[in-house]
């Protein structure tokens, strides 16, 4: 609040004085000191006492301290990298942003896959179809009961289960399935598609710009312009078109079997799907509950008083129902969207190498239990504290103003 | 109401009630509706025709064993696909359940399990949980009892590093037992529902532990399955819950920013983490911590781990449920003249910690599914018996049935949980309602 | 008590006599944060004295008798409470808590316990008295705001009129020389509010010591000895409820009224 306001109780209003504080035991303030002094020396010297023996135990084990051994060759194989890198080359340091990464792009997917599914099973549990509800009821139910890590376990089994390259299932002869993962065609990059996507950049920059211009139209006017023809144009229509006059070029890497193994194309390794499938699909067992008591949150009351306004269907949902539900999603969401990014933690217990199961070899190669845990427990608490403040961000931009 | 009973009676059109208005209701309102039925209902009709085939059709139920013992897994081996190997789990089921207790005395995990089950069906009774016998004194006596265990046990373990006399040690043990009866049977009293925790759990450890009473004593490297899981779950509930409510307190603190910030960073540092990285560090770093020559095992280990971590997560539960408690409530105590305790203890806490029983138990459910993840470090728990089982060579090729069995005993223990927590939910709704 | 709200009250008489002061406020100011809510408040009021206190809503009248005893701390001026003057000292907040009850507008009841045990707690814990006396004396104050038979029951299952005769009961066990109303009967029905005014004019009568934020004019002009009109954290007047209702001299005064006369 500030001073300068122009409220008459603070026009011309003296500030409030400062409190002393009395040595007695009976001012509050006094007490609150000690006891502070007192719980935090307390706090403090658990703190120190295991610091000093940690010390003692390094010493006597020959254990340097230090991040020294980032700048080490790591000798670990990593199957799955977006960075390259080579064992034999590469260091600690480099072995474990990859771990970092791989973390990160599990979590990102897995996030948004989880949202979709989970909302329409949300939405799902909702249904007028009776058979729907329950299944979806079931599904909710029964996913969430078991651990996750017997989950993980399960898809891995049954991924490990898919037959052997020779046998592979596959579609068309382009993508393939089996028990090395699912083999993918990749395009092959041209320069007409950094062309086509400067177009898509455009077309969004342009479909943001006119629905901001419809609101002012609809504003003055009260006719909103429709959006949807700008927005089709811009980011389908217009890419398209940019390609087509490159000549439309498309040159895919498709797999082919050769040996005991496929060649080309792009791999999503069983680790990884496995990993994900896990994620998703428990995690989207938490996020229908959020999606369904959400939407239940908001009373029926609100559905009435927008009908008797004459409101249509659509605009409900959008301008009524959707804003208020999100108030009561976003905040569970959040702790579900960082549940699962520690969740994925669990890569370790079936050989993907996230950053822990990297750490964790890191670990026990060169003993540096401290530095190694302590790498753990700060990339956590980044990507934690990134995602609480983005939601903490977007859940104050949508917030209820209340007295 | 009256209207209702003097006006005529007419019943309503069967277009309104009866099976066929609620099959056109909930299944063929539209024609979305009908294509979703009939879609759900090809699949689910083949989904348990192929399980119903898989699981008790074709299923091989049990396999001839050789001289050795060794179990012929041929048939299952032909199954394979089309039914399933039920004769894993005959073979195994001890294994997986209750670890590598010696085999003569497994039914002590047995009982310790039926008993915890027993500790979480009385503490859902309603009304068990009010305070017993009314009286200072044993009030005062229970709490001495209590405050002795406790410095008994935190001298008896500082004098293990110092290294105490002999003597002392011992005097210190016995004060420690008497402490102990006496703490169990005053809380019975006092509060009769916390006694009956201690009275249980101390009685599992007995049985799991022995070497008192006739029971032949078991080393804790021979612990597994089932009651490690237990064990785990309920030690750490049973510990982390009041840790998390003097957290909770602190991070709600005006006064003591200190402590408030201590609080917070604990808890957000903790939450921040996975639980995997606190697993990791109580097996690799907490011995680290200890004096040389100290040696915790690691179930200890692992316990102190969930703890940490069930604190931090339980604070945030209880810190919801006070933020809940209208102002007025604080106020009121305030201005009859209360102290801060008295005002926690007889007025918030009360009504705070009733309003948070439900997210309280889901909270649970999570720590129960989490320790699972001990497999990672490597203590015999339920999930982890089970991997151990299907490493015997010629079962190998069945992880599935494992699985599956793994999966119904952990949805037995956390439906009925849910389903409790649900109940109190609506109960408390109604409550508020009102 | 139909007669007693008619009939003229003779403790106001008694009121009115020379009685020392039992509250008094020397130029106190607070502020909330930035913003001065009570200025130079100097108020003196007498033992057995009842004082009615209105003003708009955000005038302070609230936040003043939450200083009296000490749910709010004023950080400058003295404020003196039999004898007992307001500091951060917790011994002089027990004091004065224990001398001090409080009718809150919401009740605040404790849900959880019975309306016996409402009344029976702070005595216990506070004033340490054996559970027997202290039931005993709770069933006293039960019986004098006529609701013993409700003494088992919880306060969900009360109307807001027995839950605020309840409150008003739970305060009197601990047996307060003053007794400070928050808006008594602003949160409950018009058919309740008078079962409430009817007990307060009965504590009145008995010579308490009453300081009352309240709307009810009824109320101020039929118990009150002195009404204090505060706006914007002043006093900006005070007398008799006859003068001040009908000569009132200032104009902020003369807005007030015609403001709450509209309005019933």
């Amino acid at each position: 609040m500030s001073v300068t306001s122009s409220d008459p109780r603070i026009a011309g209003a003296r500030a409030a004085p400062k409190r002393g504080i009395r040595f007695s035991w009976s001012d509050p303030l006094f007490r609150a000191i000690i006891w502070q002094i007192v719980i935090v020396g307390i706090v403090v010297g658990i703190g120190w006492y295991l610091v000093h023996n940690t010390m003692q135990n390094l010493a006597a084990r020959r254990i340097a301290t230090g991040f020294d051994f980032l700048d080490r060759v790591a000798g670990i194989p990593i199957g799955e990298s977006m960075i390259a890198y080579d064992s034999s080359v590469h260091t600690y340091g480099r072995a474990l942003v990859i771990g970092v990464l791989n973390t990160l792009q599990v979590s990102v997917v897995g996030i948004i896959l989880a949202t979709i599914i989970g909302t329409l099973v949300g939405i799902g549990r909702l249904s007028s179809n009776w058979l729907l509800a329950r299944l979806t009821a079931f599904y909710v139910e029964v996913i969430r009961d078991i651990p996750l890590l017997l989950q993980l376990l399960f898809w891995y089994t049954m991924l490990q289960g898919l037959p052997p390259p020779r046998q592979a299932w596959s579609i068309g002869d382009t993508a393939f399935l089996s028990n090395r993962g699912i083999k993918l065609p990749l395009l092959e990059w041209q320069t007409a598609y950094g062309f086509a996507l400067l177009g898509l950049a455009a077309g969004i920059a342009a479909t943001i710009w006119w629905s901001r211009r419809a609101s002012r139209v609809q504003e003055q006017t009260g006719v909103r312009p429709s959006v949807w023809p700008v927005a089709i144009g811009g980011m389908v229509v217009l890419p398209l078109a940019i390609w087509a006059l490159f000549g439309a070029p498309l040159v895919l890497d498709i797999p082919a079997l050769r040996g005991f193994n496929f060649q080309g194309g792009g791999t999503i390794s069983p680790e990884f799907s496995a990993l994900l499938i896990g994620l998703v699909t428990y995690t989207a067992g938490f996020i229908a509950e959020i999606v369904r008591s959400g939407i239940q949150a908001v009373p029926n009351g609100q559905w009435e008083a927008a009908r008797a306004l004459g409101l249509r269907h659509g605009v409900i949902l959008r301008q009524i129902i959707l804003p208020q539900a999100l108030r009561v999603i976003i905040p569970p969401m959040t702790s579900q969207y960082l549940n699962l990014t520690k969740n994925s933690s669990l890569a370790v217990a079936i050989g993907f190498q996230d950053i822990v199961s990297i750490a964790n070899t890191t670990l026990n190669q060169t003993g540096q239990a401290i530095e190694v845990i302590a790498i753990i427990m700060a990339v956590y608490l980044t990507i934690s504290l990134s995602i609480s403040l983005f939601m903490n961000w977007y859940n104050a931009r949508i917030a209820l103003v209340e007295r | 109401m009256t209207d209702a009973t003097t006006a005529p009676r007419v019943r309503p059109p069967a277009s309104v009630v009866g099976p066929w208005a609620w099959l056109r209701a909930n299944l063929f309102k539209s024609w979305l509706s009908t294509a979703t039925t009939l879609v759900l209902v090809y699949l689910i009709g083949r989904g348990l025709l192929g399980l119903i085939d898989w699981g008790f059709v074709n299923a091989v139920w049990g396999v001839p064993y050789n001289a050795q013992g060794v179990p012929d897994t041929a048939s299952c081996h032909a199954a394979k696909g089309q039914g399933a190997c039920w004769a894993i789990i005959a073979d195994k089921y001890r294994l997986i359940l209750f670890g590598r207790f010696p085999f003569d005395e497994q039914w002590r995990p047995a009982v310790a399990v039926v008993l915890f089950i027993a500790l979480y069906v009385f503490s859902a009774i309603k009304g068990v949980w009010r305070k017993g016998i009314d009286s200072p004194l044993l009030r005062t006596a229970a709490a001495i009892a209590v405050v002795t265990v406790l410095a008994t046990n935190v001298v008896g373990w500082l004098g293990g590093i110092l290294g105490l006399p002999t003597v002392l040690g011992d005097i210190l043990h016995l004060i420690d037992i008497v402490a102990r009866y006496a703490s169990g049977v005053l809380l019975l009293f006092v509060w009769p529902a916390i006694g009956v925790w201690v009275v249980v759990l101390s009685a599992i450890f007995v049985l799991m532990a022995g070497g008192v009473y006739g029971l032949s004593p078991v080393a804790v490297d021979s612990w597994g399955g089932l009651p490690i899981t237990l064990i785990l779950a309920t030690f750490g509930l049973a510990f982390a819950f009041p840790l998390s409510i003097l957290v909770a307190l602190g991070r709600r603190s005006t006064q003591m920013p200190a402590v408030k910030m201590i609080c917070v960073l604990y808890v957000e540092l903790i939450r921040g983490v996975p639980l995997i990285s606190v697993l990791f560090m109580a097996s690799v770093m907490f011995p680290l911590f200890m004096p040389p020559g100290v040696n915790v095992d690691k179930l200890l280990r692992a316990q102190i781990a969930v703890i940490l971590f069930a604190a931090a997560y339980l604070a945030e539960v209880v810190r919801g449920g006070l933020q809940a408690l209208p102002k007025g409530q604080a106020e009121a105590a305030d201005a009859l003249g209360m102290t801060y305790w008295q005002k926690t203890g007889l007025i918030v806490l009360p009504q705070a910690l009733r309003l948070v029983i439900p997210p309280l138990v889901n909270t649970f459910i999570g720590f129960f599914k989490d320790t699972s993840l001990v497999l990672i470090i490597g203590l015999f728990d339920l999930l982890t018996m089970g991997k151990i089982a299907l490493s015997d060579p010629p079962w190998q090729a069945f992880p599935t049935e494992v699985y599956i069995v793994l999966a119904l005993i952990y949805i037995s223990f956390c439906f009925a949980m849910s389903k409790y927590s649900r109940g109190l939910e609506r109960e408390l709704n109604q409550a508020r309602g009102r | 008590m139909n007669e007693t709200a008619t009939a003229p009250s003779p403790g106001r008489a008694a009121g009115l006599s020379t009685g020392k002061p039992i509250i008094e406020m020397d130029k106190v100011n607070k502020w909330f944060g930035a913003l001065h809510v009570l200025r130079d408040i100097t108020l003196s009021i007498a033992e057995g004295e009842r004082v009615v206190i209105c003003g708009p809503s955000g005038s302070g009248k609230s936040t003043l008798i939450r200083c009296i005893n000490r749910l709010e701390s004023h950080q400058e001026g003295r404020i003196i409470v039999d004898g007992t003057e307001l500091t951060d000292d917790l011994r002089s907040l027990d004091t004065i808590r224990r001398d001090v009850g409080m009718v809150f507008q919401s009740f605040n009841l404790f849900p959880h316990l019975t309306i016996l045990e409402n009344c029976t707690l702070a005595p216990i814990w506070v004033r340490k008295m054996p559970k027997a006396e202290a039931e005993a004396l709770a069933m006293r104050f039960l019986e004098r705001v006529r609701i013993p038979e409700q003494a088992k029951k919880y306060p969900g299952q009360l109307s807001g009129g027995q839950q605020q005769r309840v409150a008003i009961a739970r305060s009197l066990c601990m047996r307060p020389r003053v007794m400070l109303f928050d808006e008594p009967t602003s949160a409950l029905d018009p058919e309740m509010i008078k079962e409430v005014l009817d007990t307060m004019i009965g504590l009145a009568e008995s010579g308490m010591t009453m300081i009352c934020v309240t709307h009810e004019m009824g109320f101020a002009r039929q118990v009150a000895d002195r009404v204090v009109f505060m706006d914007r954290g002043e006093v900006v007047e005070s007398g008799t409820p006859d003068r001040m209702f009908g000569a009132p001299e200032t104009d902020r005064l003369k807005m007030f009224l015609s403001q709450i006369l509209r309005g019933h």
